[in-house]
């Protein structure tokens, strides 16, 4: 009874669209006026979502809002390829999807002999150098494999940069003598960004183009981020939940394990979050600059050879990669704090 | 300690006085506040907003100390019970542990083992009517559950001084009226001593052996009123016209406090109340 209201309207914005997509192919208005039209086109599918979002029984509506967030980058996609096809965007900056899908598809599936590298590498292999019925060992298999070249450096910067800022971080929080001392300092060293300090990194490490200075830049960038946001983490505990604590016995390690670290729980994934986007942005922008394996590697060296889709591929491959990893962030967020689970 | 009507004194605070300051310049909170508590007496505080009953509990809890004055908390016999638990107006029941890990906190800080410590939790959640949200997180429960876990928890851990602070201020008529019974029940049970804070001049009449008001800001004592209501007793009472009587009389005393903290507030008009 209430979509009848807006089945009407409906109705009519469908055939907007229709009609101005046709006119505008009809009169060759897509080369010049391709900003003009994908602007209205966006307004009018807006308008088409809103009212169906109406028309959608409730008990559908969970559905139907993951439908659009689906949907609506798949339509940008079609964009992209039919402008691309139509010759209104050069297929040498921004090439076709369907064209990246094909990249990925041999990045995935082809040995660079030359290298020794891919995208994946080969672990179908794998079980075989394990059980020694190969030459290659299971060292050497890795270090095939560019995935595995950028997922070691950020999860090793990761942990590395985390648990000491974890622990530092409280240990702020809770000695106000500590914080005054170190705030300022650790203030100034955010600001800076991270991939600066990378040039003393390679001077530091005996082996400057090896893992250690990647790695390392990879955990100060995750470093500071999660001590500040455990810092405020355990300063924004509210004082009640403190008293209670104390009031009910709990005191030093106690009150830090049933109150303090609970209640700064939060704060401190909301931290390890941004540290993990930060430590994926660090990583790439290292292998761009100086590496010989790893994503970001790939897809600058793909710039360099002037092949376009495969650099894309590898974009695809950063954001995939990014996906992921907050996706099991969020899983281990939501084993370590089931009370915050919906 | 003295003992007063046979029964000894619990609570001693003399001149207390509680001055905040920060920064930029000091509120005194409470001035020059002198209180006696007897083992095992119900003594009900009431006294318009801001005038310190909050933060007297929390002096009495050993949260806060006082700016200048003398409190002295007698310990009970058996020194494994913990001196106060403390009901808070802002429940501050822990959002990361269950209605059950809650209220057995208490005893579970005490070192109590598991099963004993969650047969004691569950007799008191039964008893404040939440055993179908006893694995509950707090977030799922509303204001007044919420509280009502907060009770329970202060009751599980059976102190020698129960502080309640507006205990049943989040809760809907009904279930205070059904609360307050229980409150009633429970105390003649055990006769704690009990310090309640409450806005409400007929929960405390019904509740206190005592009443004792507080003046608006800063907050110290006005005056007290001896509860002599016949024990045991039950929300009967609330009909009878010598109840009536009490909470006119005392509403009396308290009237020209509230006006004027609401004055000093800048809450609501001067006039037209009353
Ligand atoms: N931690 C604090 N820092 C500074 N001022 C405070 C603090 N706690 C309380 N106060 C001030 O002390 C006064 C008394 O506060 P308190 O919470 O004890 O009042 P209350 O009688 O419990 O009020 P209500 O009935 O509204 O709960 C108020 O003016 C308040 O602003
Ligand atoms: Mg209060």
């Amino acid at each position: 009874m209430k979509g009848r209201g807006t089945a009407k309207p409906l109705g009519a914005l469908v055939l907007l669209f229709a009609l101005w997509n046709g006119g505008l192919t009809l009169f060759h208005g897509w080369a010049s006026l391709w900003w003009l039209g994908l602007g209205v086109d966006f307004l009018l599918i807006v308008g088409i979502a809103e009212l169906l979002g109406k028309m959608i029984p409730p008990a559908y509506a969970p559905l139907y809002r993951r439908s659009l967030s689906v949907s609506f980058p798949l339509l940008l996609f079609i964009a992209w390829e039919l402008l691309v096809r139509g010759g209104v965007l050069s297929p040498d900056w921004f090439p076709p999807p369907s064209r990246i899908v094909q990249a990925l598809w041999e990045l995935i599936t082809k040995f660079d002999e030359f290298s020794k590298t891919s995208l994946l590498g080969r672990p179908w292999l794998l079980p075989g150098a394990i059980g020694g019925s190969r030459t290659e060992t299971v060292e050497e298999l890795l270090a095939e494999s560019h995935l595995y070249a950028t997922l070691m450096r950020v999860f090793v910067g990761f942990f590395l940069g985390a648990i000491p800022g974890i622990l530092l971080g409280m240990v702020m929080g809770v000695s106000p003598t500590i914080r005054t001392m170190i705030d300022a300092t650790l203030s100034a060293f955010y600001v800076l960004p991270k991939i600066a300090i990378f040039p003393i990194m390679m001077l530091i490490f005996p082996d400057p183009f090896g893992e250690g200075p990647k790695i390392a830049v990879v955990a100060i960038s995750v470093f500071f981020l999660v001590t500040i946001n455990t810092m405020v983490g355990v300063r924004d505990i509210e004082p009640v939940y403190l008293e209670a604590g104390r009031n009910y016995g709990a005191s030093g390690f106690r009150l830090f394990y049933h109150v303090i670290l609970p209640g700064a729980l939060p704060v401190v994934f909301a931290g390890l979050r941004l540290a993990l986007g930060t430590a994926l942005i660090v990583i790439i922008a290292v292998e761009f600059v100086r590496a010989k394996t790893g994503v970001g590697f790939l897809t600058f060296y793909y710039w360099e050879i002037l092949s376009p889709e495969k650099m894309y591929a590898g974009l695809v491959v950063v954001m995939v990669l990014g996906v992921l990893l907050t996706a099991g962030l969020k899983k281990v967020e939501q084993w370590v704090m089931p009370w915050r689970r919906p | 300690m003295d003992r007063t009507n046979g029964a000894s004194l619990k609570i001693r605070a003399s001149h207390i006085s509680k001055v905040f300051s920060n920064g930029k310049g000091s509120v005194e909170a409470i001035r020059d506040f002198s209180l006696e508590v007897k083992e095992g007496e119900f003594l009900c505080i009431v006294g318009p907003s801001g005038c310190g009953k909050s933060s007297f509990l929390r002096i009495l809890a050993g949260l806060m100390t006082p700016s200048s004055g003398k409190l002295e908390i007698q310990p009970g016999e058996d020194t494994s019970k913990p001196l106060t638990s403390m009901v808070f107006q802002e429940y501050a029941v822990f959002p990361w542990k269950t209605v059950l890990e809650n209220v057995g906190f208490g005893l579970r800080m005490r070192g109590i083992h598991k099963a004993e410590r969650h047969a004691i939790a569950q007799s008191w959640i039964e008893r404040v009517g939440l055993t179908k949200f006893i694995h509950a997180y707090p977030h799922q429960l509303s204001g007044g559950m919420k509280q009502r876990v907060g009770i329970a928890r202060a009751l599980a851990n059976d102190p020698e001084i129960l502080l309640m602070d507006e205990p049943l201020g989040a809760l809907d008529a009904q279930t205070r009226m059904v609360l307050q019974e229980e409150i009633l029940r429970i105390w003649e049970e055990r006769r704690k001593t009990v310090v309640y804070v409450t806005h409400s001049i007929e929960e405390a009449v019904l509740l206190g052996d005592r009443v004792v008001l507080m003046t608006a800001h800063p907050g110290t004592k006005k005056a007290e009123f001896p509860i002599l209501l016949p024990r045991p007793r039950d929300l009967k009472v609330t009909a009878t016209p010598e109840f009536g009587e009490l909470t006119y009389t005392i509403w009396e005393a308290l009237r020209g406090e509230v006006l004027s903290a609401m004055e000093s507030t800048g809450a609501g008009s001067s006039k037209g109340v009353g």
